[in-house]
This record gives C-alpha cells, structure tokens and sequence, in this order.
C-alpha cells in the first residue's frame, strides 16, 4: 500500500491539474491499481466533489466523467442499448460488484493497462479523452501517449451509427483476461437507410454491415489493446462463415501477441482468430440473418 | 483529518490519517465483522455498505467516506442472521471466515434484485472468494432463503 501524506479534495478543475503538475501528487480514483503499488504519495488529489461521476447522453454522444465507476457504465441504458450489451460484457468479468463501483473510467483509461477490458472495449468505440490541459485527443492516439501530468477530465463517445459485440477468455472467473476483442460493424446510415429513418440501423439487429467496415480492437495481447480493420475487405457483403474464418487468420497474422504466465504468444494469437471469427459472424451475416 | 461518517446510523467524528483505509477504521469503532482476506482487492471479505453500495473497504480512503453513510454487518443484524441461518442450514461453510462479506454482499444483490436468476446470483457474488467450499452449498442456501422470504413461484425465473 501506498503512503499518503496530504489529501486535497479539489474544488475546481484548475487547482487539481496545478496540484498534479508537483512531482508527488497523484490523482486518487477509485485507488484500486494505485494501492496496489507502495511508495510514497505527498498529495493526493481528489476529484470526487466536481460532479465528474455522470453520464451524460445527448443525441450526438456520451460525455462520461472521470469518476464514473465501472458499475455505473455497466449499468447506463443508453449505453447498453448504444452497445447492444457488448458495455456490460466487457465489465461484468471484472472483479465484482464491490470492486466495479470503485473502479473509476479515469484511472482505468489514463492508466492504459494492457490487460484492460476497459480500454479494448473503448477503443472499439468512437472515443475521445478530454484532458484539462491538452483538450480533447482521439483514444487511439491517447492510448499510444506515454505517461504525463494532464488531468482525464471526462470520456466523450460519439454515437456513429455500428454494431458492436465483445469477448474476452479468462483462465478463471474474475481473474485478468488472456485476450479481450472488442468488434464493430460500422453502418453507414446514408446509404444503407433514407435520412428520415434515423437510428433505424442501430435497432435492426438483424442488418447486414451494409458498408462493409469492421473495426476489431484487441488487447491483453497481453500488450494493450490495439486496432484493426479490415483494409483487405475480406467481410465485404454477407458474411459467411468462410469469410468469417478467413479474416480470423488475417487478424491472428497481423496482431503481435506475446508470453507471460497467463498464456503463450502461440495461443494468444489462436485466441485471436478465433475470437475474431466468432464476432465477425455475430456481427455480420449469414448466422445473424438466419436468427430473426 | 477530521471526518465525519454516519456508521451503522450513527454520526461518528474522528481523526483519521489520509491513508487510513475504511477497512481498519470501521475496525477501529468495533465492526469486527469486517475482515482482511487479501491484499489484492479480489476476495470481497471487507465488503461494506457505503452510501447503499456496496464495495471493498480494503481499498476505499477513509477520509473519502467523510460525510457519508457506511454500514456493516453490526449495522444490520437480524437481515443478515435471518438469511445467514440458511447458509447455516446447508452446512454450506467449514471455517466461515468468508461469510460476513458474502452476507453483505448478498443482501446487497437481494436489495438491488429480489429475484434474481441463478447466472445473475452467480455474477453479482463473484467477487466473494471462499476458499474451502464449491459455493454450491452457498447456491443451495441462497435458493432457500429466496423460495421462503418471496414465496415459491419466485425462483421458477431460473436463467
Ligand atoms: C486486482 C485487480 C484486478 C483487475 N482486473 C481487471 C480486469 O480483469 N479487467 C480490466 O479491464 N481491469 C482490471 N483491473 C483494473 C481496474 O479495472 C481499473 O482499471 C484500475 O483499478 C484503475 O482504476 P482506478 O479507478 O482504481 O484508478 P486508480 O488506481 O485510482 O488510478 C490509476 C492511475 O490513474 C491515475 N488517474 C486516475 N484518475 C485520473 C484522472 N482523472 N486523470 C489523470 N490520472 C488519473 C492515477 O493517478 C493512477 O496513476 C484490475 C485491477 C486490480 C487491482
Ligand atoms: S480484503 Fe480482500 S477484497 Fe478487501
Ligand atoms: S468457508 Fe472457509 S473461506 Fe469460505
């Protein structure tokens, strides 16, 4: 455990970043990952009383605060309709109840663990980290960024018009993931439905992926999590389970996996293809079509 | 710091030092119901009730309850012996060190769904670690207390 020697509940945005910028000050989230270490903190920040754990829905996004805990995220309507559950699969493997509303979006995005459920599932989203400091930056790119002082002040999703499903295969219940896939079939809403029909493609579950566009992001590799799209169009059309086969092993050729105690690189890498196939038939095609 | 948390219904002022974890201060007002079983935040043994919710003392700042309402098993006794009776029951226990923390944890499912389906009863208790049973005789106590508490029909909603 860690030693703390202040603790500042923040009362605006400014004197938290300013307070983070000290060498020894830490942003205090739900503490999970951060107890987990030892050495010594001079202050901790605390962002609980900036109304920071909402979630807010607009027509266009999800504007998710900082201190949204896991639970809440796993719990939000709009955010299980959005996703099509594929939200609340991605958290409920994590811990349990207790844990998960502790466990806050800010320390799980800012903290870009490779073995994070939480991270994949975002990524595989159109998502984008607000930071105090250096505004408003596309997670694929934060998730790449080193470590810095800026403040996670909120995660913003846009509501682009997709599908999505998400996986992820544990050696034990509620232990870290050896591999996590998020999947995405994007529609396009103005050539696969009339303008007046809005939203209609995110209800018709049954919908083929019309533009043909699948964004796979994979993680617990056991490196974090990363993109990748079908640029070879192997799912173009209806997805049959040969094509669907076909771009697990594209996915499993092209995603770097490796070795540490929860599994080899050699069956990561098999977890890959076959989670890819399994969500690209579940998005896609033939076996979606044939359930409805 | 000085804090002020309502404990089990009572306002309770106290110094606390900003890395004193909940866990050993509700220990320290005599709520020994509430134990460590790990250091890793896994194992759901120091669950407590903070605002309703219910989450891992072992890993919650003191100082960060300042203001709000926390409650142990002391806090809530006749609901947790009524139900831990059925656990009882089953036998479903050797050494009982889990129980406290799956009696919390419990309740809190039975608050948040009274009729929960076997997978969902599964899911929410996950996070309770019990390292001498199979949880099986816990599932049977469970359904029990379920089946007596809201009548028969309730657990036809099997999932
Ligand atoms: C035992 C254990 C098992 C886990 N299993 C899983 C799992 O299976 N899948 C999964 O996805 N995750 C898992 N996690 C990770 C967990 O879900 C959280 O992502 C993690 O605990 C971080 O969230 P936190 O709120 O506890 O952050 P903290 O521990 O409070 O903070 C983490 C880091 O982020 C910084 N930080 C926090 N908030 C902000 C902010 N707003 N701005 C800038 N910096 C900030 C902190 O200073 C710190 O460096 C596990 C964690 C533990 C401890
Ligand atoms: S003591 Fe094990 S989870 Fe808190
Ligand atoms: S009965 Fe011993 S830990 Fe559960």
């Amino acid at each position: 455990m860690i030693t703390i020697r202040n603790y500042i509940k923040a009362t605006s945005l400014e004197q938290a970043w300013q307070l983070n910028q000290q060498r020894g000050s830490r942003i205090v989230g739900g503490m999970l990952w951060l107890k987990m270490g030892t050495g010594n903190v001079q202050t901790a920040i605390d962002l609980s009383d900036l109304s920071l754990d909402r979630i807010e829905e607009t027509e266009e996004e999800f504007r998710i605060g900082c201190m949204v805990s896991l639970r809440q995220l796993e719990q939000h309507p709009g955010l299980a309709v959005y996703t099509g559950g594929a939200m609340k699969e991605a958290l409920r493997h994590i811990v349990g109840v207790q844990f998960r509303n502790l466990a806050t979006v800010g320390g799980s995005i800012f903290g870009r663990y490779g073995f994070s459920d939480v991270l994949t599932m975002f990524l595989v989203m159109d998502s984008y980290v607000e930071l105090y400091a250096g505004g408003i930056v596309p997670l694929r790119e934060f998730s790449q960024r080193g470590y810095d002082r800026d403040v996670l002040v909120r995660m913003i999703v846009k509501k682009e018009p997709a599908r999505f499903v998400y996986s992820s295969v544990r050696n034990a219940r509620t232990d870290f993931p050896v591999l996590t896939c998020g999947a995405a079939c994007l529609e396009n809403q103005e050539t696969a439905y009339p303008e007046d029909q809005e939203g209609a493609c995110l209800e018709n579950q049954n919908a083929v992926c019309l533009t043909g566009r699948y964004r796979f992001s994979i993680g617990a590799r056991p490196g974090k999590a990363i993109l990748t799209e079908d640029q070879e169009r192997i799912l173009t059309g209806e997805v049959t389970e040969e094509k669907a086969a076909a771009f697990g092993r594209f996915a499993a050729g092209r995603v770097p996996t490796g070795s540490n105690l929860r599994g080899s690189a050699e069956y990561r890498s098999h977890l890959v293809e076959v989670l890819c196939t399994r969500a690209a038939i579940k998005l896609g095609g033939q076996q979606n079509a044939d359930q409805y | 710091m000085l804090i002020n948390i309502n404990l089990n219904g009572k306002n309770v002022r106290s110094e606390a030092d900003p890395d004193l974890l909940l866990i050993d201060w509700v220990r320290a007002q005599g709520c020994y119901s509430v134990k460590r079983g790990c250091e890793t935040s896994n194992c759901g043994l120091c669950t407590v009730f903070l605002e309703d919710k219910p989450v891992l003392s072992c890993s919650v700042l003191a100082v960060r309850a300042d203001g709000k309402r926390v409650v142990t098993l002391e806090g809530i006794q006749e609901e947790g012996a009524e139900f831990g009776a059925f656990i009882a029951d089953q036998g479903a226990e050797q050494c009982g060190f889990c129980n406290p923390g799956l009696v919390m944890n419990a309740l809190a499912l039975f608050r948040e769904n009274p009729n929960p389906s076997e997978e969902e009863i599964r899911e929410y208790l996950a996070g309770n670690l019990c390292r001498c049973s199979g949880y099986e005789g816990q599932m049977r106590g469970i359904r029990a207390y379920l089946e007596w508490k809201y009548g028969k029909s309730h657990m036809e909603n099997e999932g």
